[in-house]
């Protein structure tokens, strides 16, 4: 018998309308757990490096955490991985909310999606019954919409669908999967289902998952609870309200937005609004959300409210969480009133909220600057709000303009020519980043946002505080109960770091330290996404309930199989390894490691070229950010090294310098 | 006429719901299920719980509600409630387990399920323990119950029955009923 997993994916071929429901190997769930793990491993073994997003051969992989389904609090992320059409990398974009647990109850542990299919279809999985359906009536619906039809004209209320909508059909580089009140947004996997011909995925499932040692797993998952409770009732003193209690960010809650406004860009990532936060602002929206705001709510098995339900006067209730609450606002020069009505919208036609605004407000920077002119934007109106929203429709329609502009800033500027690149400014590895510009180089943050591969930094970062606190008896009380630490010297780190003097940024953290503290937050998220836990209850917030000494415990009780620190430390490299390596063999070099220049004003190139050139050391990668052949072997990824040994993209002297050159004639 | 009987104290079990706390997580579903499966906690799966939020996000409705009784057949008639300007579904409140609908049956049997406040369990029920929320919460209380016997339930019973189907038809059941 199988624990916490249910041993089986289901394989669909949509060209043929083929499914087959496959039983797995439980081997390969020790050496890459689930989730990320295991869907790495199915995109190394059959999708090679010639394969585009928009091949038929493309894979979109909707997994299931290993421990979904489980009592395991807040543990229900769907990890969706396929080829990405905007970095030509490998994908990674992640969903809370009730679909993986779902899909778990319904008997499957991933939905494996190949081929295309000749008309637009959906996915209904009952159980057993696996049906491919019809769904030419819900094209052009929106995303929501077309969740709520389907379950009314199926007569299921409970099932959870992961849907497309407009912009996914057309196939928008940035357009996300949605799932009502959550969504996976990076790297437009929604248009590679898309472009696959699937409208939605719809799962009921009524069967059990089991865990191995019932007593134990629960006595861990109480403990869970416990410390959720303690934890909530006394916040962190000395960092800003939203990183001070467990959760995602908690800005469907938190009403001040001084920090947010005044630190991050607004319009293309460029202008700062210092003094922009003031009484009658802050009266403004607060009025504004708590009207549009119904209720808090949470995903599958959470107590966190990071949601929320909103209903704009006039327009259709949709669910938030997070920072899109403001992306649109801010890229827009507006008010929270305009920012939460375009959301809506935006939802509906399944965009990322962290790209979408900014491309418009890069079309609209190279309309003010000549480099487009009016032409380019027939009919576009004078207002600024209305301006966004003519963007928004263009995008999505892939028309005129907006057929450009749908790539995203770095493609669209490689066509638009005339020097546009310069405003395609605030991306790394082709993707749009959230608006940060700052002065004095942080760096750690420079090796996350370099080496990161999920292109989002919420999504990398966490753990270690943000910044030094000011007081030495601050950062004693802070290291008293800090638990979750792997090893006791990143309280030291933490003790001496300054902010100001010596041991101050960007000289302290110190390399090596960097290195350290990069690769635990690293690691914790690579975890939190083969399990399926919801990096605010683990990788993200300060001193989180799930960490590297309890979650050995919850693998073990949970799936059964023997796990200590250790060994699930190795596992994280492992395919934490395997989603380099598929990049790699994409083309991925140091030269693409590179956060946006002007994100901070102080930058240090020396600095910066010893902190990637020692983080590759102890990753076990060389000087290229290519793993080793003697780590590949170590971490038992033999196929790895063979293939890159076969492809003379390492060679046995492992002098890689021949494999830079021959992938920038790959890139080009 | 009504014959006094001992008075006696009795503890009733409640679970407090507050629809306005619910957030909607489906945490009560989970645990519910894993501490009534065999091995305890051995298993989950919320289409087995005693509890089911009756939910619907985008309507804002978010409402818990506890297995009762089996019933063989459906209500003559059914309840639709609007409360605050929200319109609930039929049966939204309803308790029963019911032909009228999927709730509160074992997916594989169809057997209704009833919540039993987690008896034996210590603390009370596992749901409250888990709605971290505090949209459950656990009360009990005593309180003194007359033990009463009221006879002319009975013969109220008896005397419509003989209205309806005549005397003679009456004694003819009973002494059937009594031979069997």
């Amino acid at each position: 018998m199988r624990y916490a997993e249910t041993g089986f994916n289901l394989e669909i071929d949509l060209t043929r309308g083929n499914i087959e429901k496959v039983a797995t190997d439980p081997k390969d769930t020790e050496l890459y757990l689930g989730g990320l793990g295991t869907n790495a491993k199915l995109m190394w073994d059959r999708v090679g490096p010639e394969v585009e997003a928009f091949s038929p051969e493309n894979l979109l992989i909707f997994g299931a955490g290993l421990l979904c389904g489980t009592p395991a609090t807040g543990c229900n992320r769907t990890i969706v991985t396929t080829i990405s059409p905007q970095t030509g990398l490998l994908a990674f974009s992640m969903m809370g909310g009730f679909w993986a647990p779902e899909l778990k109850y319904a008997g499957y542990d991933k939905v494996v999606l190949r081929g295309k299919s000749p008309k637009l279809i959906y996915l209904l999985i009952h159980n057993d019954k696996v049906e491919i359906r019809d769904a030419s009536h819900l094209k052009g619906k929106g995303s929501i919409e077309t969740a709520e039809i389907i379950k009314r004209e199926i007569n299921e209320p409970k099932a959870q669908v992961a849907a497309i909508g407009l912009a996914g059909e057309n196939r928008v580089y940035y357009a996300s999967i949605e799932q009502g009140r959550s969504s996976a947004s990076r790297g437009g996997i929604g248009a590679v289902m898309g472009d696959k011909g699937v409208k939605a995925i719809v799962v009921r499932g009524t069967r059990d998952i089991n865990v191995a040692r019932p007593a134990e797993f629960i006595g861990l998952c109480n403990e869970v609870l416990e410390y959720i409770k303690q934890r909530e009732g006394n916040p962190i003193p000395g960092v800003m309200p939203i990183l001070a209690g467990l959760g995602s960010p908690q800005e469907m809650k938190v009403h001040d937005e001084k920090w947010h406004t005044e630190n991050f860009m607004w319009g293309n990532s460029r202008t700062r609004r210092k003094d922009f936060w003031n009484d009658e602002i802050a009266k403004e929206w607060t009025e504004t959300l708590e009207s549009a705001r119904t209720r808090l709510i949470s995903c599958f098995n959470c107590p966190m409210k990071c949601g929320a339900t909103i209903s704009m006067p006039g327009l259709p209730t949709y669910m938030m969480k997070c920072f899109t609450k403001l992306t649109y606002t801010m890229g827009a020069f507006s008010d929270l009133d305009f920012g939460l009505r375009i959301a809506q919208k935006a939802t509906e036609y399944g965009l990322d909220g962290f790209s979408t605004p900014q491309v418009m407000a890069f079309a609209l920077e190279l309309l003010e600057d000549g480099i487009l002119s009016d032409e380019d934007f027939p009919g576009m109106p004078a207002d600024n709000e209305g301006r966004f929203y003519y963007l928004l429709d263009k995008i999505v329609l892939r028309e005129g303009i907006g057929d450009i502009l749908a790539d995203g800033t770095y493609w669209a500027a490689k066509k638009i020519g005339k020097g546009a690149d310069a405003y395609a400014h605030n991306n790394i590895k082709k993707t749009e980043q959230l608006p940060l510009k700052l002065s004095m180089l942080n760096p750690i943050y420079f090796l996350m946002y370099a080496t990161g591969e999920k292109m989002n930094i919420t999504q990398i970062e966490g753990q270690f505080p943000q910044a030094p606190f000011p007081e030495r008896e601050q950062r004693e009380q802070f290291v008293a109960d800090w638990i979750q630490v792997p090893d006791e010297k990143f309280k030291q780190y933490f003790l001496d770091w300054e902010i100001r003097g010596e041991n101050s940024m960007p000289n302290y953290p110190t390399v090596a330290m960097t290195c350290d503290i990069v690769d635990w937050q690293e690691m914790m998220h690579y975890i939190d996404d083969a399990l399926g836990q919801c990096a605010g209850l683990s990788s993200f917030p300060l001193k989180p309930p799930y960490h590297i000494h309890n979650y050995p415990k919850f693998i073990s009780s949970g799936a059964g199989i023997e796990m200590d620190e250790e060994k699930l430390t190795k596992a994280a490299r492992r395919y934490r390894t395997l989603v380099r390596a598929i990049n790699n063999r994409r083309g991925m070099r140091r030269s693409d490691e590179k956060p946006p220049e002007d994100h901070w004003k102080k930058r240090f190139p020396e600095l910066e070229e010893r902190l990637l050139n020692e983080y590759y050391k102890m990753k076990g990668w060389n000087d290229q950010g290519i793993p080793t052949v003697e780590s590949l072997r170590n971490l038992g990824l033999d196929y790895v090294s063979d293939d890159f040994l076969a492809r003379g993209i390492l060679s046995s002297s492992e002098d890689a310098s021949s494999s830079e050159a021959s992938a920038e004639k790959e890139k080009n | 006429m009504t014959v006094k009987g001992d008075k006696k104290t009795k503890i009733i079990k409640t679970i407090n719901i507050d629809v306005d706390k619910c957030n909607g997580c489906r945490a009560c579903e989970v645990i519910c299920s894993s501490v009534h499966a065999a091995p305890k906690f051995s298993s989950n799966n919320p289409a087995r719980s005693r509890i089911r939020i009756i939910r619907d996000p985008f309507r804002d409705i978010y409402v818990p509600v506890l297995a009762g009784e089996y019933t063989v057949a459906e209500c003559a008639g059914r309840d639709k409630y609007v409360i605050d300007g929200k319109e609930y579904d039929e049966c939204s409140f309803c308790r029963a387990s019911c032909p009228s609908r999927e709730e509160f049956k074992e997916p594989d049997s169809g057997l209704p399920l009833k919540c039993d406040m987690c008896e034996g369990e210590e603390g009370g029920p596992m749901c409250v323990k888990w709605c971290l929320v505090e949209a459950l919460v656990y009360e009990e209380r005593e309180v003194e119950v007359e033990e009463e016997d009221r006879p002319e339930d009975l013969e109220i019973g008896l005397e419509s029955l003989v209205n309806r189907y005549g005397l003679q038809s009456l004694i003819d059941s009973v002494s059937r009923m009594a031979n069997k």
